[in-house]
Order: C-alpha cells, then structure tokens, then sequence
C-alpha cells in the first residue's frame, strides 16, 4: 500500500538509522502508516510521567528539545532525522522526559505496533537500537554521570554543556593528509599548509606507523636539530596512538591528557593494524564541549554547510544564556554574541558565493541593516539586508542586478536555514528593492531624505543603521557620505526623522501604568519593541546623524558618544546608554525564556523588581523624547 | 399529473449526492483545531474550465495539526479530452498504468470524502470550479463546501505598507520556498497538497485566528482604520 505522500515519508525515512537498513517493502509499509504532525513553537509534544503514545517520533523538520521537569537544562536537541520517545515504548514505561518544539516543527509519528515486528525481523535495527540505548546517545540519565567523571560541576558557571555532549560520539575531520616515511620534511610542511591542518600522518601500506604535528616541526626542525631535507620518519612520533572510531567525546578527552597528546588517530577498529580513517584534534574536542567564543568562532569558519553553521547557532544560544546568568556586562555581551552572529553570516556568504557557477561581476557589500547593524541582535530576530554593488556600465545592468539577486536570494535562504528568520516585510537582498548599485543606492537614499514622508522615514531609519557585513568597506563608506552630504543639504529631514522618533506610543500611560496593547494577537501584551526598544533607538539615531558621526551603530555607545560631544547633557545621554542596554537584557532574557524574539511581554509574569526597574528606563526615554522635541522643533510639524 | 411527476423525477438526484447535501446540516465545529479541512488539488489538462477536463484529483484531511498518510485521497481519471503539452506538465500520461476511473465514479469518491469539511488549497477557487464544470457535465449541482485560499492567507502574513510592493499573486513554489517545504512532488496532485497543507499550517501559526470564522473574514483584505 502506498500513495505520493507515503512514497514521499519513505523518501525522507530512509535517509537515516535504522529507516536506511530497512527493506524497501518494509519501509514502504511503515511509511503508509505515518501521521504527519505539525507543532508549534514551544508546544508540547509530551510531558514527563505521561503515559507512552501509540507513536514514536522522528523530526521530519524544526526541532524538538527533551527536558527534565524543574530544570531549564536541555538535556537534548532533536534536529532533522532524529528519533525520540521510542525507548519508553519499548520498555513500557511513562516518558521520563519532557518533548517541546524549539520551533515550528513538523514530526512523523511511526506507530509502535507497525514498527515493532519490523525491528524483530530485521536483527541490524534491533542491533541499532540496543546499541543507540546502550551508548546513550539519546539517554537523559548520562547527566548523572559528568560529575563523576569531572569531579563536582561547578553550578556558578551556569549551565554551558547543555547538551550532554560528554557521551555523544565525537565530530573527526577525514580530511585526512598522509605521507610515507622517506616524504622529505619540507615538502610534508608545505602540504600541511596547503591543507590547513596541524598534523600529519606517516602511514606504510595504508596503515598507520607515525604522526608528525606542529609541534614536532617546531620543536625538532626549526631549532635546527633535524635538517628540513630529511625524511618524515626522522621526526615522527611513533607508534602512532590509535582509537576505534566510536570514540565518545568524553572517552577523547580522557585519552587526550592521558597520553598528553593533541591528535588522536582513529582507526576502522582502534588498532594499527587497520587503515586510518580519521584525525581527532583537542580543537575537535573543544567545539563538541562548545561553550567558549574562541572555539565557537573557529568552528564557524571551519563550517562547510548550513547544518553545521545551525548547529553552532543552538551553542551560540547556549553561550548567551550563560553570560545573562553571570551577569556579565552587557556592552560586552553584545560585543561577543555580535561577532559571532557576523561570522556565521559571513560564513553563509561565501559558501554561497562558492556555490554561484561564477565569481560575482564587480565588488560588491553585503549590509545589515536594523539591529543586526547596531550590533544588538542577541537572539535571532528577522533578517534585515541589502546589497550594494559597484557601478557598472548601462549595458551590464540587468545582468549585473540578476546575478546579485540570485546570489541574495540563495544567501537569504541558507541564512533562514540556519535560524534568521525571513524578514515579514521583505527587506532583504533578495528583494530588488533592496538590491542597487551605489548609484541606485544614492539616488533612492536621496529621494527618501528629499521627500520625507512617513514612509521613507520609516525606510531611512531601518537602512540608516547599515553595517558592513561582507565585501567591499570603502562602497559603504561612500555612501554614509553620500547621505552625510545629503543630510547637511536638506535640514528639514532631521526633522521629520525626530518626528517618526516621537511617534512612537509612549511607554506609559497617566497613571504611569504600562501600556498595553489593546487587540490583536498581541492583547494586553506589553509591547518592549515599540514602546521601549524603538523610541530609545530612534533618538540616538537622529542625534548622532546631526553630528554626522559614522561607524557608531550600537544605540549604548552612540548615546556615549553623544555624552562626549554635548558635555551639558551629559547626565541624560549616560542613563539613555543604560536603559537602552537595560532593556535590550530584559527582551533577550525574556526571548531566552519563552524561545520568540522576546518583543511582547505578559506583564502578570513580571515580579515587582522587574517592573521597577522598566519603569525606570520610561522616565529616560520620556526625556530623551522632550529634547528631541525641543532641539528639532518637531511642534512645527503637522504630526 | 403525469407530466408533473416527471418533472419531479427529473431532478431528483442520485443517492451519494444526497448523502453528500445531508452532511450539511450540521454545522461545523468553532474552532480551528476542531475543524478537519480537507485540503485539495487537482491536475487538469489546461486552465480552461468548460473545455479542460481534470486528470486527477489530490487530497488529505488535515485535523488539530495532524495528517494521517493513509487517510489520503487520490484518484486517477478516465480521458476523452486530452491536450499533449499540459500532459507534458503533469507527467500523466494518457495510457500510463496508474489504474482510472469513470468522472462520475471520482466525483461520487470525492464527495464521500470531503463531506461538509472545509476545503483548503492554492487559488482553491479554480480546483472548486474544475470539480464544479465537472458535477455540471454529469448533471449534479455545485459543490457545497466552504473554502479557503492559501494564495490570500499568505499575503495577511506580510506587512503592510504602501513602499512595499506586494506582489498580486503568490505561486505555490513561492510559498513552498518561503516555508522551505520539499518541491520534490510538484505538479502531482497529492504531492502538492501536501505543500499546501503545510504551508497553510504555518500560515495559520502566524494569523492566530480566534476561530473558524475569523480565519474565512482574514481572507479579505484588511480595513485601515485612523
């Protein structure tokens, strides 16, 4: 029995254990059987101690994330081809997890009694799953065991390994650079560099018999001990220390400062006697465990497709809950989590670009706009880009503009299946409006600012904020000062840039009671964005443009510069720098807390301390606002 | 006498046309998670609704979030009326081995599938008028059931402003893109109601509409108001 959309489950089944090993009728049969389930974001698909459902799950897309009652640790991500809450079914227990979609998700359900015979008859999955049991790869009780294994886990640190990691197997590169006893050292040097790895292996028949790292160059060759014109097996070590290759994260570590080495070789069955099938750096290590910038960052660059780059994203996360919990400064925050967001983004880019059938036709920017150009984008909120590209002659025009739509459009899409969302007004690269040369750019950028209706105060202030994300810093530049001109030319725009700033609702009504909003999705939210985050920003954008300061876009130092500049308002300028890092904590702890963008906030879930300390910020946005008013004669408007 | 009579038998229709008119009596259910939809796709031979005829027609019942894969709904028909370049589309040919049956015998199916339920798809109105020419042609009434049109639901989830220019129309390799929805069954009709239905879901997730009603008025175009 099968009809196109089982044919279509089948397809995707198959792709991933035990699904793979099954015969095709069998597959075919189970794929019949599957309900599609749709989950929302943060919706439950089963809770500790609930009875076991006639299903078991596999993520089909989105992901889910296992917890324990009572703990905000995540015990387990489950992304695309995962299997969860099969175990309880088998052993006939209640769930002793809680499954909650991290995102939109969409899972197949297998019903447990179609399965069950098909794992009896086929002995390879029922291997796979005895053996997926035994190395707890998906077992919420390995937790336990880290502290035993490390000693107490400090609890100050807040909760960086998320994922239990320590059992997980272990990520190895099988980018494996061999050479044979007699290559000379020179040569074995250069290819090292060619291939940009720290270690190389000396093998005899396709076996393992030395290993020779930067450190045995360093320490043997350039102190002049051994001459660069000799041969490999001059300077390697040897044996070679070797593991099987179902090595566990943790059983590396161990291994690594047992033997006091930075390379594991892994063989086909952990003995030389087999061919190498793959080096295991302490970097590898360092990434799995992922709770440091430094590695994060270097696994980025490293990161060859989407997959990976949204992988890291979830340690990015991880890392940011750990910092708000430390309450470390947010300046510095912002300053880590900023970069590392950039360097995904680049990172998306040029796998694009290598992915274009040729090289882009000029030099060309990649911006970012709104948040993600102030730097204050914590949490994933929507993608704001554009690009900018080198004039060319009228006859290459079209093609020009072509080929950079293409290229944003393929570049949007990866960034979504990293994590950015898609911007709902489309004002991304892949929109043409949103795709110019610099001479489109600086006449659409002059039109906004010699017609400043609502509208195109809306557009400039988004676009205002633009940072270089990838590509060509001086196409840029030219155009801040193309509209640093522009600005000085038309003064009335300043105005009516301070005048959107002031539309905005205020944040607190007579009663200096919050505001809330009255319809819609959103009823008796607190809206952060608009009513806090927005006024705040937008007044320190039309300030810092009336110096014609460039290349500040974070809103707490733009205001700090603005302390510099003006002495006299000093006072207020510094409180502003603090509220709006005050609220920007407050949306990404909500954010982290209920897994959105953090933008509305439910009032009653707010304790006493929490909404003194809004209000507070109110008091500064309302006076950052008066001079607005003031200083820009906004009164003279019709508004 | 006589001649009344006749008349009276004349429009009598056959019995699984009155099952199907039975069904909506009942009202449906409120809210959306109660409500089965069944969402819907047909492949036709061309767009014209007098002289095309339909190929095939695809569909799958989507209930409080969940698609039952053996529940689907999918059925091959019969063709005198034949156009080369669309069959080249749709990649089903005329004497190909998939097993068919009689326009009257899909209709009678589909109707004892979709019930009252509300019927889902992308630019739903040509699927309803395609099954409509075809009631026509075998002298039965139009279809009964409510529907919705992801085509329109798609556009309330953009933003709205007079700078940014939305497009009329949406394609549903559009909106498969948007919702990073596998293309792999295009132009099969039960493969691309699965695009459908799971593009209208997560449409859906972004409108929170209250209710049944509230997700039929979203359709339209919003009101500005001062």
């Amino acid at each position: 029995m099968k009809n196109t959309i089982s044919e279509r489950v089948a397809d995707f089944l198959k792709k991933f254990p035990p699904f793979n090993i099954l015969a095709e009728h069998q597959l075919e049969k189970l794929s019949y059987e599957v309900t599609i389930i749709h989950k929302e974001n943060n919706s439950l698909v089963f809770s500790e101690k609930e009875p076991p459902h006639n299903y078991f799950y596999v993520v089909h897309k989105g992901a889910v994330a296992l917890t324990k009652k009572g703990s905000q640790q995540m015990l387990d991500i489950c992304d695309e081809g995962d299997i969860f809450g099969l175990r309880p079914l088998l052993a006939h227990e209640n769930y002793k997890l809680q499954a909650t979609a991290r995102e939109e998700t969409i899972l197949y359900a297998i019903p447990i009694q179609e399965f069950k015979p098909i794992a009896l008859e086929n002995q390879q999955v029922g291997d796979f799953l005895i053996e997926s049991f035994a190395s707890n790869t998906r077992n919420p009780y390995s937790l336990k065991h880290r502290g035993k294994l490390y000693g107490v886990p400090n609890e100050a640190e807040g909760n960086p390994e998320t994922k239990m990691l320590d059992l997980q197997p272990v990520r190895y590169s099988t980018n494996l650079v061999t050479c044979s006893k007699e290559t000379q050292i020179k040569s074995l040097a250069a290819s090292m560099t060619q291939r940009n790895v720290g270690c190389v292996l000396v093998t005899q028949d396709g076996l393992p018999i030395g290993i020779i790292t930067n450190k045995d160059l360093r320490n043997k060759v350039a102190t002049g001990l051994v001459s660069i014109t000799e041969n490999a097996e001059a300077i390697m070590s040897s044996p070679v220390i070797t593991y099987s290759k179902d090595l566990t994260i943790t059983q590396a570590q161990m291994a690594l400062m047992k033997s006091q080495i930075s390379h594991l070789c892994l063989t086909e069955d952990g003995t030389t006697d087999t061919p190498a099938i793959g080096i295991l750096s302490k970097h590898d290590v360092m990434v799995a465990l992922g709770n440091n910038p430094a590695v994060l960052m270097r696994a980025i660059k490293r990161a060859t497709d989407s997959q990976r780059l949204r992988t890291i994203r979830h340690s990015i996360l991880n890392l940011l809950q750990g910092y708000l919990e430390q309450n470390i400064p947010m300046g510095l925050v912002c300053k880590i989590i900023s970069e590392l967001n950039d360097a995904t983004i680049k990172q998306v880019i040029q796998i694009c670009i290598d992915q274009m059938e040729t090289p882009p036709p000029v030099k060309f920017t990649w911006l970012a706009m709104g948040s993600q150009g102030r730097g204050e984008q914590l949490l994933t909120t929507d993608q704001d880009n554009a690009i900018l590209y080198e004039d060319v002659p009228t006859e290459q025009k079209e093609e020009t503009q072509a080929y950079f739509l293409q290229l944003g459009k393929q570049i949007s899409t990866e960034l979504n299946l990293v994590g950015f969302e898609y911007c709902p007004a489309e004002m991304m690269a892949s929109n043409p409006l949103w795709c110019h040369s610099l001479e489109e750019w600086k006449e659409v950028t002059s039109h906004w600012m010699n017609n400043p209706g609502p509208d195109e105060i809306l557009l400039s202030s988004i676009f205002f904020d633009f940072n270089v994300n990838y590509g060509e810093k001086a196409l840029a530049d030219e155009l801040s000062l193309h509209i640093f001109e522009n600005a000085k030319k038309y003064p009335q725009f300043l105005t009516h840039l301070a005048s959107g700033a002031l539309q905005n609702p205020s944040p607190s009504g007579f009663f200096r009671d919050f505001l809330v909003e009255q319809d819609g999705e959103h009823k008796d939210f607190f809206d952060l964005k608009l009513r806090a985050l927005m006024p705040i920003i937008d007044a320190a954008r039309v300030l810092i443009l009336s110096h014609s300061i460039k290349s500040i876009n974070n809103t707490a130092e733009r205001y700090e510069k603005l302390a510099e500049l003006e002495p006299k308002n000093k006072e207020l300028y510094l409180a502003a720098s603090y509220a709006s890092k005050a609220l920007l904590k407050f949306r990404t702890r909500q954010g982290l807390q209920h897994n959105d963008s953090g933008r509305y906030i439910a009032l009653d879930q707010l304790n006493k301390e929490e909404k003194i300390k809004l209000k507070r910020t109110f008091k500064t946005i309302k006076e950052i606002q008066e001079l607005l008013q003031i200083r820009f004669q906004v009164k003279n408007l019709l508004r | 006498m006589m001649g009344f009579f006749s008349k009276k038998k004349h429009l009598e229709l056959p019995e699984f046309w009155e099952t199907y008119a039975n069904y909506f009596k009942d009202k449906l259910p409120e809210t959306i998670s109660e409500n089965t939809f069944v969402v819907l796709d047909t492949e036709t031979t061309g767009f014209n609704m007098t002289k095309d005829r339909m190929l095939c027609i695809g569909a799958l019942k989507l209930r409080d979030n969940t698609i039952v894969v053996k529940e689907s709904f999918e059925v091959y028909i019969e063709q005198e009326h034949y156009d080369a370049e669309s069959a080249e589309i749709h990649g089903i040919l005329k004497k190909s081995k998939k097993e068919r049956v009689s326009e009257l015998e899909a209709l009678q199916q589909f109707l004892a599938y979709a019930k009252n339920h509300v019927l889902v798809g992308h630019h739903v109105l040509f699927d309803v008028g395609m099954v409509n020419a075809a009631l026509k042609r075998n002298g039965l009434p139009q279809l009964l059931n409510k529907t919705l049109d992801t085509g329109l639901l798609y556009k309330r989830t953009l933003l709205i402003s007079t700078v940014l220019r939305k497009k009329e129309n949406y394609s549903l390799d559009e909106l498969a893109e948007k919702f990073r929805i596998s293309k792999k069954d295009r132009h099969t009709a039960l493969g691309d109601t699965l695009i459908t239905a799971i593009a209208f879901l997560a449409i859906v997730e972004k409108l929170k509409p209250k209710n049944l009603k509230d997700l039929f008025k979203k359709q339209n175009p919003p009101k500005f108001g001062l």
